[in-house]
């Protein structure tokens, strides 16, 4: 497989992730298309780890090159699974306050 | 083309379509199934990659703990597509041509990059497993473990914290 192939995949998910994120005005739509954005880097991430571990190997066939960026994604995960914790409770607590997830109704500060 | 390329097919149509209906359907549980749906085919392509550990821990993660928390918070508020807020035609419009913009600008961008004509082969090289990636981790990569304990912990706290009835 080419690797165009894959970073035109990461970025066609990355972009219907920003029209979710523009188009909907609920709250937790908008936090799962942010989860869809952090999963097309995720893939992007590990087609370029073997797409630099193909090159190395072919001068050595005993080398790790690329298990950076698989341990990369591996703390992407790790930050994603604390951040939707909070930030799920951060929408219940907007619900028990305002009845709603719609986000046009966040706009106490501005008054 | 060979069974390499179909999978690949395969994968890609079923992410891409189902990412779409996470966008677009009404329901906010359909919402979370569709994602459900794109993060199997993501794990496949990971197989495929032949990062296999990448692909359980994302099955694990992902599929089944972070979504099931958003159909567990979705049920809590009992939404359903009548009580789904809408935004209005023009904002829609605007919204899908800006995200379509950047989707033309990035593809014409790395349309004729350098790096198109390397190759990524998924079935050599063992760097994906356990073993490789778990040696790695606990050697360079031990203080980012240890120092995302630290904020496994802060963020079970911030959330108990916040979560709590005042």
């Amino acid at each position: 497989m080419p690797i165009n192939y894959y970073i035109f995949l990461a970025i066609t998910l990355f972009c219907i992730g920003i029209v979710g994120v523009l188009t909907r005005r609920n709250a937790i739509i908008i936090f799962m298309c942010i989860e869809l954005m952090l999963n097309a880097v995720n893939i992007l991430l590990v087609a370029f780890s073997k797409m630099h571990y193909l090159a190395a190997a072919t001068a050595n066939p005993a080398t790790n090159v690329g298990s950076e960026a698989q341990l990369f994604v591996f703390f992407i995960m790790v930050v994603a699974a604390a951040e939707v914790t909070v930030g799920l409770a951060i929408i219940v607590m907007m619900y028990r306050n305002i009845h709603s997830v719609d986000i046009n109704f966040l706009n106490r500060l501005k008054h | 083309m060979n069974i390499t390329e179909i999978l690949f097919w395969f994968l890609t149509a079923l992410a891409i379509l189902s990412a779409l209906m996470v966008v677009f359907s009404r329901n906010p549980v359909h919402s979370v199934l569709w994602l459900i749906l794109v993060f199997f085919a993501i794990s496949g392509h990971y197989i495929m990659l032949n990062a296999q550990f990448l692909a359980i821990v994302n099955l694990i993660v992902y599929a089944g703990a972070i979504m099931v928390l958003f159909l567990f918070v979705i049920m809590l508020m009992n939404m359903n597509s009548d009580s789904e807020p809408q935004k209005n035609k023009w904002l829609k419009m605007a919204g899908t041509v800006a995200g379509g913009s950047l989707l033309l600008i990035l593809v014409a961008a790395l349309k004729n990059s350098e790096v198109q004509y390397q190759k990524v082969e998924g079935a050599q090289g063992t760097i994906g497993l356990i073993h490789n990636l778990g040696k790695t981790l606990f050697t360079d990569y031990v203080v980012p473990f240890e120092i995302s304990s630290v904020l496994f912990l802060s963020a079970m706290v911030g959330a108990v914290v916040i979560g709590k009835k005042d």
